[in-house]
């Protein structure tokens, strides 16, 4: 009757205890670890970044006395490298974690219940269904966004260190790994250009991911905001379908 | 002309004293990086190799590279290698002219198979069959890939012969093509800029004409020699950059101060080139020197990627012109006012339906 009966293990006035709620551990610590690390990673290399195209005014004194511009650049590198760093564990942590872990790196497409699932979700996106389906790990459409997400990364990290090269020299093993972006864009401009964008569309993402989160949470009755902090997910509705 | 004549057979006939050839030895070894026992090898073989001709052609350009190259620091180095190492043709400035000129092609092409260097400043348009650039009665793309059948190598002098240039700017209506994308079966030195440095473009060529090979290339076909740092690695005005102190207007107490033009547009931390260290007129000055940003010259398709005066660079793919900045920024609000009626629409269904559950 009231909400407290519904609290799994809590005893209610009548000492009888409640119904559990169904609850799947999803997200395992390395995945939040590195989601939590990564937004941080994000946030700096956006502002950082965003500086860097746009300098702050300028700072009065002698040059030798000032470093402003070299310190936004050097977080903007350590944040960069941070986010390398975990991207490499999180890939890792894709082949040894279980199936949720993987799921952000790969599409489906084979799969036609899923595809199913994608043209479902984003009706129910649209309004044009009244409920919506319970996935335990992303659903099908999430699953896409996240993969392109992961795309975008990839692209940031690879424009990145392309441009990174250029400071580093063309005997770095940056300019070994990342020089045949230069294949592509000769001028180096070019680069900064779509990197720049790139931030943009991290940004974009950033808004519909955390939108989308909050309102499956409040709408879809499953668990997301918490999920990515406990690991588990968490279905509101005692029964489905 | 003997059969094995060499360069130094040459140099001392037109005069010049064994004094002022060792000097100028000494002189390109240093501007090429090459340290003082090089100068002796170079000089070796500049008195036992035998000659290499170097073939000057130009096509759809503006003459500023031949301009640069004229005015070369040194007198030496302008007179050894304009008049007397190698220059065979060049139908800007020789003398000769008409059928005359044109023999020297057919003659060097027949004598000097594979083995005469082709310098080319310019490059030609494919338009209409090449018919925007007609050199001695033909189309320079026919004349162009004629020479370089049997050249040993090709030297692409300056930002048009390596990248297109302002002739190849959007839209390129004469569909202006770099050399390497002309042709694609020689070695090909792009020595960009517009004009190159004089004394880059002179180095090259003394490299080439001395040491038989080819300067060691980046990844873009650049001499690494010159081209392997940017602008911005070797400015002076770098400590103001990492300071972060910027001239803000070109009139401003920084603009005074000499602080960095990076606000202003400067494409230094972009440019690969040897301005900030080999500098302009014998070392005089170099753009940003003279309190103006670098607009990139050596760099591909520079003029395009405008504005000269601002950091970003407009996105023309979004039709009007547009920098990353505005582009994000529309796109954020787009989103951000899509998610904003999302949610709105959200909460609205949500307390329908829910009195709608509560009716039923």
């Amino acid at each position: 009757m009231t909400e407290a009966t519904q609290i799994h293990g809590v005893l209610d006035g009548h000492g009888e205890r409640a119904a559990p709620l169904q609850t799947v551990y999803v997200y395992e610590a390395p995945v939040r670890l590195w989601h939590w690390v990564n937004a941080l990673a994000i946030i700096v290399l956006a502002l950082t970044g965003f500086f860097i195209a746009s300098p702050l005014p300028s700072t009065p004194g002698e040059a030798s006395a000032n470093f402003l511009m070299g310190y936004i650049r050097f977080a903007h590198f350590a944040a960069g490298y941070v986010l390398v760093a975990g991207l490499l564990l999180r890939l890792y942590w894709a082949l040894a974690g279980n199936t949720y872990a993987r799921q952000i790196f790969y599409l489906p497409l084979w799969d036609r219940k899923w595809l199913w699932g994608v043209f479902y979700e984003l009706r129910w996106y649209l309004f044009l269904v009244a409920r919506p389906q319970k996935y335990i790990g992303h659903n099908p459409l999430a699953h896409v966004a996240m993969f392109a997400f992961m795309l975008l990364l990839a692209f940031m990290v690879v424009t990145g260190f392309a441009l990174y090269s250029e400071g580093a020299g063309r005997d770095s093993w940056q300019f070994k790994l990342f020089g045949w972006v230069f294949a592509i864009w000769p001028n180096s401009q070019d680069i900064h250009t779509w990197h720049h964008v790139g931030m943009w569309l991290v940004v974009v993402f950033v808004i519909v991911h955390i939108y989308s989160a909050v309102r499956e949470d409040i709408v879809s009755r499953q668990s997301m905001i918490s999920a990515m902090i406990s690991g588990e997910r968490t279905f509101r509705d005692e029964h489905d379908e | 002309m003997a059969a094995h004549e060499t360069f130094y057979d040459v140099i001392r006939r037109q005069g010049v004293t064994r004094r002022s050839f060792t000097k100028f030895c000494s002189l390109t070894a240093a501007s090429l990086g090459l340290g003082s026992s090089a100068a002796t090898a170079m000089a070796k073989a500049l008195e036992t190799n035998p000659r290499v001709p170097v073939i000057w052609m130009h096509g759809l350009e503006c003459t500023c590279c031949s301009e640069s190259f004229i005015r070369s620091a040194h007198p030496l180095v302008k007179d050894v290698v304009l008049s007397m190492i190698s220059l065979d043709y060049d139908d800007t400035i020789m003398a000769a002219a008409g059928h005359q000129a044109e023999a020297i092609l057919e003659e060097t092409k027949e004598k000097y198979k594979g083995k005469y260097i082709l310098a080319v400043e310019g490059n030609p348009p494919l338009n209409e069959g090449g018919m925007f650039c007609i050199d001695g009665g033909k189309p320079f793309v026919e004349k162009l890939k004629w020479m370089a059948e049997d050249a040993y190598a090709i030297i692409a002098w300056g930002a048009c012969a390596s990248w297109g240039c302002v002739q190849a700017a959007k839209p390129n209506p004469t569909q202006a093509t770099p050399i390497d994308k002309v042709i694609t079966n020689k070695p090909i030195i792009k020595v960009p800029g517009c004009p190159p440095i004089a004394e880059v473009m002179t180095g090259v060529v003394t490299f080439i004409t001395t040491f038989g090979r080819l300067p060691e290339l980046d990844r873009q076909g650049r001499p690494k020699m010159f081209y392997s740092q940017r602008i911005h690695d070797k400015c002076y005005r770098r400590p103001h950059f990492d300071a972060g102190q910027f001239v803000e207007e070109w009139d401003d107490e920084a603009a005074r101060k000499g602080y960095c033009l990076y606000k202003m547009g400067c494409k230094g931390p972009t440019t690969y080139n040897a301005c900030s260290t080999v500098r302009w007129n014998g070392g005089v000055s170099f753009p940003i020197q003279s309190g103006h940003g670098c607009i990139g010259c050596s760099e591909e398709g520079f003029w395009d990627k405008g504005p000269f005066y601002e950091r970003l660079s407009n996105i023309k793919q979004f039709g009007i012109e547009h920098n990353a900045d505005e582009v994000g920024l529309a796109a954020v609000g787009v989103v951000g006012a899509a998610v904003a009626a999302h949610a709105a629409v959200t909460a609205v269904k949500r307390i329908t339906t829910k009195r709608d559950s509560k009716e039923s």
